[in-house]
């Protein structure tokens, strides 16, 4: 019985309000998504540009992306965002000062960002290089016969043909950016595993709060896995297997 | 495909010279007069490194055989545990996994002092058997998705070829199913295993010395940020590279189908 | 296929990138992102409290300084400062001859002696003789890891190494490190809590090191950044002279925590 209610008195702990410390979970969630968000996007982007530099652009540009995605892809991502998260800092303000500029104040969530957003840029431009490359040839070479311009077919026709390639791999990556934002609390950053850290640091109930962080992760995980099934469903219409009706 | 010829284009040497006046900068500007007072300690992390990727991607390969098989012919109550055990590793942070394992069971520990007088106690008092459990399950739960698509992807004539020369199911197992699905996995495990790579700095945050854990100390004993770090990202470099070429050659050796 | 709406993402990146305001007179003070009581800890709102953290807001107030509290990993915080993402310091960080060499200090805001506490079963004391084959723990980056492997390293088993203070102390709790080295203030909170009461007790204080253990702690600063300097010295003297040093520091210990 002394265990089940003491077992009742720690799941308070969780409550939302002070004296439970399920707000600062919530709020450390936030922050994750929030860097996974910002970061995911800035990776797509650079997916995109990569993956055409890697395909259309110059000897140059192409060995250079070469380097970038070998690079990143081979160091572990701990280190990475340390690298990034002092680094990235310290050059953009050399920047600065170089075009005579103020120094600017690069806040904790703005780094993450970045930080994601650069590692998971290299996985995104090999996962949309591949798409791009699925995409039936015939397809693109159709339009450039109707006469459209090279960026007219990248937006019309390439991008939205390689989307039913890409979407298992980028689905990948967006689950592998809500958990990689976790490292950021080894830099201090505090996000939704730190937060978790501070509570179980401060009420000494560790099994409590990270199990409560867990399910947090699992429950974002779960509702990513749904929305992802729709959206693959939803971008392979049209696709002659049978499926998609 | 690159020739001889292409590759050393006039582009590549003008990589190539960026390529080494970084490094040369790098070596010049940088102080790396602290390298020899600690090539001891950084050694002996990266072996621990090494080390524990070998144990943690052979116990959780041999973990996930099992896994896959469960989830892809298995009695239905196995299926389901084995898809939760893979939901759940792969739904959350390995971070928080390591933590959980660590300094929950920890806390478990201080309330309950008769775990100390247990046989077990010499283990449980040190880092490295919750980092290898926790690498090791990370590997397996991984795995053993690869694994169930594996089984499921050996074309059921072969099984059925199997049959009809009168193997036992065990046999049909040990001798056909089970090798060929290893088979169909093994192109997939070396990027899994570059990835468990990644992962081991982690085990750094639970007091275990290996390859970043030493730099780590580097770092605090010097205040130095970028140089430890930048030697570290090419250390981890070097060992991906050759993971990448033992992969290679294993995959050349091994018949395909 | 308006799906990818490229332009939208890109609005919001720009966004997202443009929005690092230019830095005005605000000072960034750093402050390790850990529960360290009664020095700094977070409430359950996620406020900052405790004696530095109200050390802080006095010193700003009578530096005219406008201070934001910025939370970073220990282990970082001396890097941190270096590339300009915090200002600085203010975590209880000893000055040491080792740490001048790459960052400026303020004067001493406070000193405290380094004890030593253990598990109550284990029999250990402060003198390297009393640790021969036991295994000890602290936390990483700090005078007290300095100076374990100076004075301890050749008779113990092994000495563990942890991010956060809280993480040594849980380790200490959970039996799996035999003792540890710490703040005396730091400790005294945590052998009083609930877990400490159970578990541990303070062994001792160690036999003083200057060179390691250094006069005191003081607020990190960059170097060149004199004014800086000059404003935290002036404020802190200010404070001393006026009581109000006194009054923050009634609030949670029963004596000057300033020392000689």
């Amino acid at each position: 019985m002394d265990t089940i209610s003491s077992f009742i008195d720690s799941l308070q702990l969780l409550s939302l309000t002070p004296p439970g410390w399920g707000g600062n979970l919530l709020r450390g969630l936030l922050h994750s998504l929030q860097i996974a968000l910002g970061g995911y996007s800035l990776g797509l982007l650079i997916g995109i540009l990569g993956a055409c530099g890697k395909l259309y652009a110059g000897a140059f540009v192409k060995d250079s992306l070469a380097c970038y995605t070998t690079l990143v892809r081979a160091v572990p991502e701990l280190i990475l965002i340390l690298l990034f998260y002092y680094a990235g800092t310290d050059l953009l303000n050399q920047l600065m000062l170089l075009i005579g500029r103020d120094p600017v104040d690069v806040d904790g969530l703005i780094a993450g960002i970045f930080v994601i957003g650069l590692v998971q840029g290299a996985y995104a431009t090999e996962v949309i290089r591949g798409a791009i490359l699925a995409v039936p040839k015939g397809q693109i070479e159709a339009a450039r016969a109707y006469g459209f311009s090279f960026w007219q077919t990248l937006r019309r026709v390439t991008l939205p043909a390689m989307l039913p390639y890409a979407i298992p791999g980028l689905a990948n990556l967006w689950l592998i950016a809500t958990k990689d934002t976790a490292l950021l609390a080894v830099v201090g950053f505090s996000e939704l595993t730190l937060e978790t850290k501070q509570a179980a640091g401060s009420t000494k109930h560790y099994m409590l709060f990270y199990c409560a962080a867990g399910a947090l992760y699992l429950i974002v995980t779960i509702i990513s896995n749904q929305l992802i099934q729709r959206i693959e469903r939803w971008s392979r219409r049209g696709f002659a297997d049978g499926r998609s009706i | 495909m690159i020739t001889p010829k292409s590759f050393w284009s006039p582009h590549r040497l003008l990589l190539a010279a960026i390529g080494s006046a970084i490094i040369i900068s790098c070596a010049v500007f940088m102080r790396w007069d602290w390298i020899p007072d600690y090539y001891e300690i950084i050694l002996a992390g990266i072996w621990r490194t090494i080390w524990l990727l070998v144990a943690s991607v052979v116990l959780g390969f041999a973990l996930a055989l099992p896994i896959g098989l469960a989830q892809a012919a298995g009695p239905k109550p196995l299926a389901i545990l084995a898809r939760q055990f893979c939901n759940i590793i792969r739904g959350t942070p390995l971070l928080l996994q390591l933590w959980l394992l660590y300094y929950g069971l920890g806390s478990v520990f201080s309330t309950i002092p008769e775990i100390r007088g247990s046989a077990m106690w010499p283990y449980l008092r040190q880092a490295w058997p919750y980092a290898l459990l926790c690498l090791t399950l990370s590997f397996a739960a991984y795995e053993g998705e690869v694994m169930r698509g594996a089984f499921l992807g050996v074309p059921k004539g072969e099984l059925e070829a199997g049959r009809a020369f009168g193997f036992s199911e065990m046999q049909l197992f040990r001798k056909i199913w089970l090798p060929r699905a290893i088979q169909r996995a093994l192109p997939t495990l070396g990027g899994e295993v570059v990835l468990q790579l990644k992962a081991t700095p982690l085990v750094a945050t639970i007091t275990m010395i290996d390859a970043y854990g030493a730099f780590s100390k580097v770092r605090q004993d010097i205040f130095l940020t970028y140089e430890p770090l930048l030697l570290l990202a090419l250390i981890y470099m070097m060992i991906a590279g050759l993971l990448v070429v033992l992969f290679r050659y294993l995959e050349n050796r091994t018949p395909s189908s | 296929m308006k799906i990818l709406n490229k332009h939208a993402i890109v609005g919001a990146l720009m966004a997202i990138v443009a929005a690092p305001s230019v830095l005005a007179d605000v000072v960034k003070v750093g402050v390790a992102a850990e529960p360290y009581p009664p020095f700094a800890s977070t409430d359950v709102s996620g406020k900052w409290e405790g004696w530095e953290i109200d050390m802080i807001g006095a010193i700003c107030e009578t530096a005219k300084l406008d201070c934001k509290i910025t939370p970073i990993a220990w282990d970082g915080i001396i890097p941190a400062l270096n590339s300009k993402k915090i200002d600085m310091v203010m975590a209880s960080l000893s000055i040491t001859p080792d740490r001048l060499k790459v960052i400026d200090f303020s004067d001493k805001y406070y000193n405290t002696p380094a004890v030593i506490i253990g598990d109550k079963n284990v029999d250990i004391g402060v003198t390297a003789e009393s640790m021969k084959g036991k295994v000890l723990g602290v936390q990483t980056g700090t005078i007290h890891r300095k100076y374990m492997l100076k004075h301890f390293a050749d008779s113990v088993d092994s000495i563990k190494e942890y991010q956060t203070q809280d993480e040594a102390n849980q380790d200490l709790a959970a039996g799996r490190i035999d003792a540890l080295q710490a703040d005396s203030l730091a400790m005294m909170d945590f052998v009083n809590s609930d877990q400490g009461k159970m578990c541990c007790e303070i062994k001792g204080e160690v036999a003083p090191d200057l060179d390691i253990l250094g006069p005191g702690v003081g607020a990190g600063i960059r170097k060149g950044d004199d004014a800086l300097k000059m404003a935290v010295n002036a404020a802190i003297k200010t404070l001393r002279d006026n009581g109000k040093y006194m009054e923050i520091s009634k609030k949670y210990f029963s004596f000057d925590p300033y020392g000689k």
